[in-house]
């Protein structure tokens, strides 16, 4: 008779293998073996969730505080999921608005749930840097869960996963697994957090990335006839091109990014109708990427503007898997961050 | 009653003068410069080894006072001047309330006659409450005592406003001094660059100022009166204005010491404590924003080729709370009074660093209409001497500030340059 599978009490982890980061605040500061051991561990992570009772007691008695200043279905669920798998204590906090708006500062805040026990505060800020503020004066281990336009750290985690499940090379060395790869990233770059994260991941894995969007979606230094920093702190290198037809062609992989209503009242663009003719993922455009293409969304998605609907629930659309994956990431985040906690 | 500096390094740009000199202090004024002037007085400062020049003069301080007196205080205010070596203040305006009348502009007058350390000469509104809509009353503020205009912290957005305001400022005897920023192209909270893009913060493009900039000009062409240009930060600002002086027009402009030496990587990598990931420097938050190595070069560049005619701190105390947070929430502005000369020397060598400090500021402004002699030791000018170790190295440690505002990216950092003692009217305000 074989192991019955629900009577493990922990996940296969890698043997072996080391991770020592307190946070995770974003992908630029992983090494490729970090972004590996996290991959793996999301492998054992996947299996604990196809069990007939998809729990491991691997963080019981620790607690977990998510605190989200934005409003957030997916992510939150995402985590609180993954908190519950892994038997820890799960508290959700929803903040409206800005700590200002509140009147007791984001320090304060977290200081007090710090004071009630959180070991991970989960976090999602509208303000590009605050869980760099909060890390830095708190104990607690702080997971970036979105901050602004800077950093969405699981999102790219749980892409790169995807990504490797289907196109990477098993046999490949630590930081090459998507070696050689096309991955295209269609939409607002400027103020995507999801675009900053998946660029830093997915250049650390080997891939080559180019970034598409009209001018005005673009960040400094990325729009054409830019020079390009040189410094060593910048982003890395991407390619850029405005127009999808040629950015499309011979790619990997079609990411699609969600465009947000504001941007046409702020004047960066004339109409949604002009971007999604200029910038939709359409079949006709994903038939010019290579045969078996996956085409991804980040979520939630505008179909019929930034992605066709036929194009998202196509055969080659791997939309769900992300959000799949997504909470086996995020058990692998808490997990190791959790563990290395003495 | 009589004072004598004895032995120091006498620079005295507005005299030429750079000797080993005593100076000699009597009822408050400067009575005589020479060797041995200073035999035989009442009490004698040995200033050897030591620099002696005028006091500072800084055309662009922030004292919050009245409104934001948590933030800091015509009191904690010319202290931390008196300690940067600094004797003349122009106190800024967008207090709360504003000075846009003349009853502020004696608060001011009557706070800092009681509690100053320093001399503090008021700035006042441009606009009522500062609000771009009407002018101030203008004429009557400069007979109170006003020695400029400014809606700083805003420009006066509205051109024709702008230029009725160059028009009738003229006539009522000061300089109108514009904060140059396009309300419609800023906005952000750094400046527009790969910083911003690997932050992901809403960057201000230098385009904000230069537009600003380029219609002050004109501005200034159209009705001959004097506009200054406060805190420049670009590359491209400082190319409009030798291109306008070049033209005979009169524009003047200031440069503050971290424009000339910082750049926006002080957001990224921060200062004091030990970087671990990203710093978000809030203390390096100040508007106009730190801007790359090319337009703080170029600035230094404009400050010695006269482009830019005078260094101004633009000293902006915060409270702590101000700053510790978010980096969007969080208040721009460098406490910069008592860090001004040990960053100014990181670019510039210190004869340049003390004309620009001195007497640049007062001919600047045309401060010494009102007070003849003042950026100079001449006979007679008010005994304003600042006493500089310029071998001295020091840390800047925020918490011996005597501002209030503790805010300045510079904690932890070794400036080399430092004041020794500040005579402001005859009487030492500071020894350190």
């Amino acid at each position: 008779m074989t192991t019955e599978p629900t009577t493990q009490t922990t996940p296969a982890i890698p043997a072996g293998a080391k991770w020592t980061r307190r946070h995770l605040l974003d992908v630029d500061e992983l090494s490729p073996d970090e972004i590996e051991l996290l991959m793996q561990t999301t492998d054992a992570m996947k299996e604990v969730l196809s069990r007939d009772v998809p729990r491991v007691p691997a963080l019981r008695g620790r607690t977990i505080v998510t605190l989200f200043y934005e409003a957030s279905t997916r992510t939150r669920a995402s985590f609180e999921l993954a908190g519950k798998a892994l038997g820890a204590d799960v508290i959700n906090v929803a903040a409206s608005g800005s700590s200002v708006e509140k009147g007791e500062s984001l320090i304060d805040t977290v200081r007090t749930l710090q004071a009630v026990g959180a070991d991970a505060l989960i976090m999602r800020h509208g303000s590009s840097g605050a869980p760099y503020l909060v890390a830095r004066h708190v104990q607690s281990s702080v997971i970036n869960a979105g901050d602004g336009w800077h950093a969405h750290p699981t999102q790219a985690l749980l892409d790169l996963y995807t990504m490797r499940a289907h196109l990477g090379d098993p046999s490949a060395g630590s930081g090459q697994a998507l070696r050689g790869r096309k991955v295209v990233i269609v939409g607002d770059i400027a103020h995507s957090r999801v675009a900053r994260s998946n660029i830093w991941a997915l250049t650390t894995m080997g891939a080559e990335v180019t970034v598409c969007a009209p001018p005005t979606l673009l960040p400094a230094g990325m729009r054409p006839g830019q020079p390009r920093s040189e410094e060593p702190l910048a982003m890395p290198p991407v390619r850029v091109e405005t127009d999808l037809d040629i950015a499309i062609q011979g790619a990997d992989v079609v990411m699609a990014l969600r465009l947000q209503k504001e941007r046409m009242s702020h004047g960066l663009l004339p109409s949604t109708r002009e971007y999604a003719t200029l910038y939709q993922l359409t079949e006709r455009r994903v038939a010019a990427a290579a045969t078996g293409a996956l085409v991804m969304h980040p979520g939630p998605m505008n179909e019929g503007v930034e992605i066709a609907p036929a194009v998202a629930s196509s055969l080659q659309s791997v939309i769900e898997e992300q959000v799949t994956n997504g909470v086996a990431v995020r058990m692998a985040v808490l997990y190791l961050i959790c563990r290395s906690r003495a | 009653m009589s004072l004598a500096i004895r032995g120091g390094r006498v620079i005295d740009a507005a005299n030429n003068t750079d000797a080993t000199l005593d100076i000699l202090v009597e009822d408050g004024r400067i009575a005589a410069v020479g060797p041995d002037a200073g035999k035989g007085a009442g009490e004698t400062i040995d200033a050897g080894g030591l620099i002696v020049c005028p006091g500072f003069v800084d055309i662009h301080t922030h004292l919050r006072e009245p409104g934001f007196e948590h933030k800091e205080t015509i009191e904690s205010g010319t202290q931390a001047a008196a300690r940067g070596g600094f004797t003349t203040v122009c106190a800024m305006p967008n207090t709360e309330p504003p000075i846009d009348s003349a009853a502020g502009v004696e608060f001011i007058q009557r706070r800092a006659a009681e509690n100053g350390l320093v001399r503090v000469l008021p700035i006042a509104c441009v606009t009522r409450r500062r609000e771009g809509r009407e002018l101030a009353e203008l004429a009557e503020l400069a007979k109170a005592g006003a020695v400029a205009f400014s809606d700083d912290g805003s420009p006066v957005a509205d051109a024709a406003l702008m230029r009725r305001a160059l028009e009738y400022a003229a006539m009522a005897g000061a300089p109108i001094i514009d904060h140059c920023e396009d309300p419609a192209l800023a906005g952000g909270v750094m400046h527009e660059g790969w910083v911003s893009t690997r932050l992901g913060l809403r960057g201000v493009p230098a385009a904000a100022e230069e537009t600003m900039v380029a219609r002050n000009i004109a501005l200034a062409a159209e009705t001959g009166s004097h506009v200054h240009l406060a805190h420049l930060s670009t590359a491209g600002s400082v190319d409009l204005i030798r291109q306008a002086k070049a033209r005979g027009l009169p524009v003047t402009a200031e440069v503050t010491p971290h424009h000339l030496a910082l750049t926006h990587e002080a957001v990224l990598t921060g200062s004091g404590e030990s970087p671990s990931g990203l710093a978000y420097d809030t203390n390096a938050k100040v508007n106009p924003p730190l801007r790359t190595a090319a337009d703080a070069a170029a600035c230094v560049a404009g400050l010695l080729d006269g482009t830019i005619d005078c260094i101004a701190t633009d000293h902006a105390p915060h409270a702590i709370q101000d700053k510790l947070c978010e980096f969007d929430v969080a208040a721009f502005g460098i406490s910069g009074l008592e860090t001004a000369l040990g960053l100014a020397l990181t670019v510039l060598d210190i004869e340049t660093a003390i004309e620009r400090l001195t007497i640049a500021p007062v001919r600047t402004l045309a401060l010494d209409a009102r007070l003849p002699g003042l950026g100079t030791l001449t006979a007679g000018a008010p005994a304003d001497v600042t006493l500089i170790d310029p071998a001295a190295e020091w840390t800047v440690d925020p918490s011996l500030f005597a501002s209030k505002g503790k805010n300045t990216p510079l904690a932890g950092k070794t400036l080399r340059g430092r004041v020794t003692a500040t005579v402001y009217g005859g009487k030492a305000v500071w020894r350190g």
